[in-house]
């Protein structure tokens, strides 16, 4: 056999794949989001742009999941950023691999039990007993922002300390060495040397966590109690309940045009760090 | 800096460990805890649904990550040897697999399946040659699989190419030097090497495939896995049976993740990498 029709037939099966089950599905989404709903919900086919038009009667989706996605990954590298720290410069590459396997873990098991988890702590009988317990007052917990907030952070938290602990762990150490022969404090090294080069790592881990958390579901769902819903709220309730596609599709492609402008806005961000290195993966 | 660690890794660790405790409770209510028993984990075990919708999560993440180990190897492979525009395609296909949000695939997939069957139905029913018998596409464990395969198949060609390159390109050369044929050199040249890669690829497709809600939310028809049935539990309150179906995929999860981690780290150092 040739080679070149070897490395086509060796291409085909995932090639065929990725266009039936990846391109053919978008594009008719964005088809569809030109059209119109049936009498019967479904789709019928037009060309109006009124499901656009339409956006802004969910627009409380939209807001709710433009200030938590935010909220939720700032919060996320507060947390993830000392540890992944912690991680690259002060442990033993013994520990250091073992401890790492232990964060990552996490986001790979099934994020509905692990925020199912959550009910029992911030349900009736978790936190809020023992608050009240203590005297402080009686706190609802569950189904408010700051439950989806929790979960956010727990559920996202290990995607922005591995890419951020990748950055710190390529980092020369002998800069920071010559950085305190040069009479430098360790703070200032930190802030001239170490903060400045882990910065590809920390906008790689915003990104990849921004942009999952702008389709999120099922945290809302289950720690929002429906009072706290995201975009993916709205979409699972336009498709599954009310059986609105044209709209639900115009809702779809306005979600995924704020991400590629977000990707777009991250790709400049990160060409300025010369040398920063963006090919960070998951595992 | 140490405390604070212990800390972080005391919230990633509490809510596992408190599903596990309160799937040993003996009360009925799944929030107070009454002494201990395994009674719950035997009632979920023999619950009818759950053991369909265990088989039916089974199926679909052992067909469909078998799927994308096979076909995203050989599209890995492949790639070695495309340049230009081909490769510039493939590279954006899988760019968008891993970006979209499963949302947004899910409803994608839904839609779009929905429409080419209703076009492709009453055409079998026309050129079926027995009539009436003709059989109805409809969504369900096929779309499950390619929906699912989706995905995973983009992440066992990113997790090989990563063997790939990090491969010792000399033993090849040797190999050829030696008057070994192409495929006696892929046997046992290649294959032993990104072989680490394949098994950690369909291990975190299996398990991405078996925890998936989301896209299966969708694509699944009259299908039920097990995180849709997990999920529509939940929402009519929580059980310690939910507990404990919850406390058996986690563990089954942790355990099939760390032997992932294993291989791939195992595999690292042989390539003589250092970097994770």
């Amino acid at each position: 056999m040739q080679p070149r029709v070897k490395t086509w037939l060796f291409l085909m099966p995932a090639g065929l794949w990725f266009l039936t089950m990846l391109v053919l599905p978008l594009v008719v989404v964005f088809i569809f989001s030109f059209g119109e709903r049936g009498a019967a919900g479904g789709y019928v086919p037009a060309f109006t742009l009124d499901q656009y038009a339409n956006l802004p009667a969910r627009w409380a989706a939209f807001r709710n999941t433009l200030t938590l996605a935010p909220i939720g990954t700032v919060v996320c590298l507060l947390i993830a950023y000392p540890l992944a720290y912690f991680l690259a410069l002060r442990t033993t590459p013994k520990w250091r691999t073992l401890l790492l396997i232990l964060v990552i873990v996490p986001f790979w098991t099934s994020i509905l039990i692990r925020s199912y988890a959550w009910i029992f702590i911030l349900g009736g009988r978790g936190l809020p007993t023992l608050i009240s317990a203590l005297g402080l007052g009686d706190v609802q917990l569950i189904n408010t922002p700051f439950a989806v907030l929790v979960g956010i952070v727990y559920g996202y938290l290990p995607l922005m300390v591995f890419p951020i602990f990748v950055s710190l762990e390529r980092l020369d150490k002998r800069l920071l060495e010559a950085s305190s022969d040069l009479g430098c404090p360790p703070w200032r090294s930190f802030l001239n040397v170490t903060l400045p080069l882990s910065m590809p790592g920390v906008a790689t881990g915003c990104m990849l966590v921004f942009i999952l958390l702008m389709g999120e579901f099922l945290i809302p769902a289950i720690l929002g109690g429906g009072k706290v819903f995201f975009v993916g709220n709205a979409l699972v309730d336009l498709f599954l309940q009310s059986r609105n596609w044209a709209y639900g599709s115009a809702v779809a492609v306005t979600l995924v045009a704020i991400m590629l402008v977000t990707v777009t806005a991250y790709m400049r961000f990160t060409r300025r760090w010369a040398g920063g290195r963006d090919d960070v993966s998951l595992m | 800096m140490r405390i604070y660690a212990l800390a972080v890794y005391a919230f990633l660790y509490f809510p596992i460990g408190v599903i596990a405790l309160f799937s040993l409770n003996a009360g009925r209510h799944a929030s107070q805890f009454q002494g201990f028993s395994t009674q719950w984990y035997g009632k979920a075990l023999a619950n009818p649904f759950v053991m369909d919708a265990l088989k039916t999560s089974l199926t679909v993440a052992l067909v469909s990550a078998l799927l994308a180990s096979l076909f995203g190897t050989m599209a890995a492979l492949a790639l070695q040897s495309v340049k230009g525009r081909t490769r510039v395609f493939f590279d954006a296909l899988i760019y968008i697999a891993v970006m979209v949000p499963g949302i947004v695939i899910g409803i994608a997939t839904l839609i779009a399946l929905v429409t080419v069957f209703n076009w492709l139905n009453p055409i079998l029913e026309i050129i079926w040659p027995i009539a009436d018998q003709a059989p109805k596409l409809s969504m369900g464990f096929g779309s499950l699989i390619a929906a699912h395969g989706l995905f995973t198949m983009a992440l066992v060609v990113i997790i090989v190419r990563a063997r790939i390159a990090g491969m010792d390109r000399s033993l090849i050369e040797a190999s050829a030097d030696l008057y070994a044929t192409p495929f006696g050199t892929f046997r046992q040249v290649t294959l032993p090497q990104i072989f680490p890669g394949i098994l950690a690829g369909f291990l975190l497709s299996f398990t991405f495939s078996f925890d998936d809600f989301i896209i299966a939310f969708f694509v699944a028809g009259s299908e039920t896995t097990l995180p849709i049935y997990v999920f529509s539990s939940i929402r009519r309150g929580v059980t310690p049976e939910i507990n404990a179906i919850g406390t058996m995929v986690l563990g089954a999860s942790l355990a099939i993740l760390i032997l992932a981690q294993t291989i791939l780290q195992r595999g690292r150092k042989q390539a003589g990498g250092s970097a994770p």
